[in-house]
């Protein structure tokens, strides 16, 4: 297991890197001069030259790719052009937020996806079953920004129970989480049926019936209890696809989290932002890829045999 | 005759399928008494598992279709709410399945699988434990310690049979149905598993329907044999009138296509033709077409039970008949 772990940390390390060179390379790539960005135009060639110099852009490219990659090992992702601070202590108290509101998105998403998706299957195709099939294709097909929007109009505009932006409390955080969870819940609850059906006609299902155990108790401890083996390690396969789908979601709620920063810094193309960014949620793919694979083989003990090559 | 525990009438169970129905199992009758051993015997796909999983409420569910009677000591078990069922099952009447590969939960240790049925009865969890090590013992598993603590996937399909054996005596069931218990297994550990079941027979005078395809079993085990064809029990009888005077065309063939005592591959395979799949109720014998003495009749009449004493009976139209 150890070792299968450590393989494991090294080939997410290689893919770090790959994702930071394409990262850098893109950048360095678009148009736009990251010096005129920071300054007004009508500084001179000189100023501007000098600036360039500082901040080293007029070096070759593959040595601002490793001075960067020497920054980001100490933290140190360069200065923000727009903001003048350090990327990292603007990100710094962003990260936080992001992490709060895809946690708490993800939690919400669950504590409905996997009781209905159970309850679906089990009931399949009564009302119940169809009724949440059918919300969860239609919230599955509405777009994040239109749902948030909606939730904004009709909560926070129309019935004013709730904040319309910000994040200074935490019913700050009900409308966002929702329009992330919502939109999110229903791939879940499907994959979730599935699973369940598939495992309700399992042979050691009718062998926990066959011994007596209650039928709630086969449901929960042997059905979903299988079935959360698919299940989790696919949710936590898709967090990268939460994290950045909560960009949009950040904005329309005017959430001060990194997707938020990730949009305002590609508008007015604030480079080292960007770039931080976006290994940043390379970084957290890595790591989220690598978690989903432990905790499988933590649920599946025959998964976590072929991996700990038959050793106990 | 010692008291009745389990009486089957007119049982029978239609699967609904694209066009219709299966008739899976047609009107079956036969009584277990307490510490007897009955022995089903049947090719493959005539409707054995069928009828074991009926009598536990244990079919898929959806798409069956189940008439007729079955009196569990004394109510009927297709009448009974979910929760009394819930009792039955595991406490009353226990069950082996046909496959014991898939039928252990691939997450869960063994023992605490097994645990986990005796935790129904006011058990502490430490008496849970040592009973299980106890069966395990019983079961004759190699290492009980240290067994108990492994996932299905690490035994063997032997090992993997005993726990179920295990699971199923683990609160002392006054029946255990066991659905081809050694079909899967090599022909030294089906010795073993009968001696257990010859046992557990023996020390706690429990009841036994017994599948399977194996006579030799039988001849060692049963008291009564019912042999089932496409759904119908067409001969029914004491172990000894089986063997000594069998009398359908379907016993004979079947104790010709099976010496006692060699596993045959597990499967049925020397009788010519296979099970039809019946799905259109008519008056005619199921093995017409496969019977070397069909005639006419045998094709447009049910036959009726013919008896031939008061324990022995059978269901064909050319009783005494030799083949030509
Ligand atoms: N859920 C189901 N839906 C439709 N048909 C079924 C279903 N289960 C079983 N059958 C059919 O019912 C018949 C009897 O099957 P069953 O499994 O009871 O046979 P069996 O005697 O146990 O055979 P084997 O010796 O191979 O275990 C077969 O024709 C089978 O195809
Ligand atoms: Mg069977």
């Amino acid at each position: 297991m150890k070792e299968y772990i450590i393989k494991r940390l090294a080939l997410g390390v290689v893919l770090v890197v790959a994702v930071s060179f394409l990262v850098f390379s893109l950048m360095y790539m678009m148009p736009g001069d990251p010096i005129d960005i920071m300054i007004s135009d009508r500084v001179s060639e000189e100023t501007k030259a000098e600036m360039a110099h500082k901040y080293g852009y007029d070096l070759p490219f593959f040595t601002q790719y490793f001075n960067w990659v020497k920054g980001v090992c100490h933290l140190d992702f360069g200065t923000s052009a727009r903001y003048r601070q350090p990327v990292w202590s603007l990100l710094g108290a962003r990260i936080p937020y992001s992490l709060r509101l895809c946690s708490l998105s993800l939690l919400v998403e669950m504590l409905f996806a996997l009781p209905l998706g159970l309850l679906c299957a089990v009931k399949k195709d009564s009302w119940i079953d169809k009724f949440c099939v059918n919300v969860s294709l239609v919230l599955t097909a509405v777009p994040a920004f239109w749902f948030g929007t909606l939730l904004i109009v009709v909560f926070a505009v129309g019935l004013g129970w709730l904040p319309i932006s910000g994040y200074q409390t935490p019913a700050h955080y009900i409308l966002p989480v929702a329009a992330i969870a919502f939109t999110s819940v229903g791939s879940t609850l499907r994959i979730t049926k599935a699973e369940v059906l598939e495992v309700l006609h399992e042979k050691y299902v009718t062998t926990a019936y066959a011994k007596g155990l209650p039928r709630k108790r086969v449901l929960v401890k042997h059905v979903l209890r299988n079935s959360l083996i698919i299940v989790v390690t696919l949710t936590f396969m898709s967090i990268p696809w939460m994290i950045t789908g909560a960009v949009i979601t950040e904005k329309i709620f005017a959430f001060p989290g990194m997707g938020n920063l990730l949009l305002n810094s590609i508008v007015v193309q604030d480079m080292p932002v960007v770039q931080a960014v976006l290994l940043i949620i390379a970084i957290l793919t890595v790591i989220c890829n690598l978690a989903s694979d432990i905790i499988t083989a933590f649920l599946d003990p025959r998964i976590k045999d072929t991996i700990s090559g038959g050793e106990n | 005759m010692g008291e009745k525990l389990l009486e089957l009438k007119d049982l029978s169970i239609d699967y609904k399928i694209k066009d219709g129905y299966l008739s899976a199992v047609n009107k079956v009758n036969f009584t277990i008494d307490r510490g007897e051993v009955f022995a089903i015997v049947g090719e493959s796909g005539c409707g054995k598992s069928t009828l074991a999983h009926s009598i536990l409420r244990l079919l898929p569910g959806g798409n069956e279709i189940v008439t007729g009677e079955i009196h569990f000591k004394d109510e009927d078990l297709t009448l009974v709410d979910q929760e009394r069922m819930e009792h039955v099952r595991g406490k009353e009447i226990g069950m082996i399945f046909q496959n014991p590969l898939d039928s252990l939960n691939p997450v869960f240790r063994v023992g605490d699988q097994i645990e986990e049925a005796l935790l129904l009865d006011d058990m502490s969890e430490e008496d849970a434990y040592k009973r299980v090590i106890e069966l395990f013992k019983d079961v004759k598993m190699p290492d009980a310690e240290e067994r108990a603590k492994s996932f299905p996937h690490e035994l063997s399909g032997g090992m993997r049979q005993r726990v179920m054996i295990a699971m199923m005596l683990s609160r002392n069931p006054e029946l255990l149905i066991a659905d081809e218990p050694t079909t899967a297994l090599d022909v030294t550990i089906e010795a073993q598993i009968l001696e257990i079941l010859k046992q557990m027979k023996k020390e706690f005078n429990a009841a036994i329907m017994l599948i399977t395809h194996n006579f030799g079993l039988v001849a060692e085990i049963a008291d009564k044999i019912g042999v089932m064809y496409a759904g119908e029990m067409v001969e029914q009888g004491d172990v000894f009138e089986i063997f000594e005077n069998p009398q359908h065309p379907y016993t004979k063939l079947l104790m010709k296509a099976l010496p006692s005592g060699t596993k045959n591959d597990g499967r049925l395979q020397t009788i010519d033709g296979s099970v039809p799949r019946i799905t259109e109720k008519k008056p005619e014998c199921r093995f017409a077409n496969r019977c070397p003495l069909a005639d006419e009749k045998c094709r447009t009449e049910n036959p009726p039970m013919e008896w031939i004493s008061d324990t022995h009976y059978c269901k064909c139209f050319h009783l005494g008949e030799e083949e030509k």
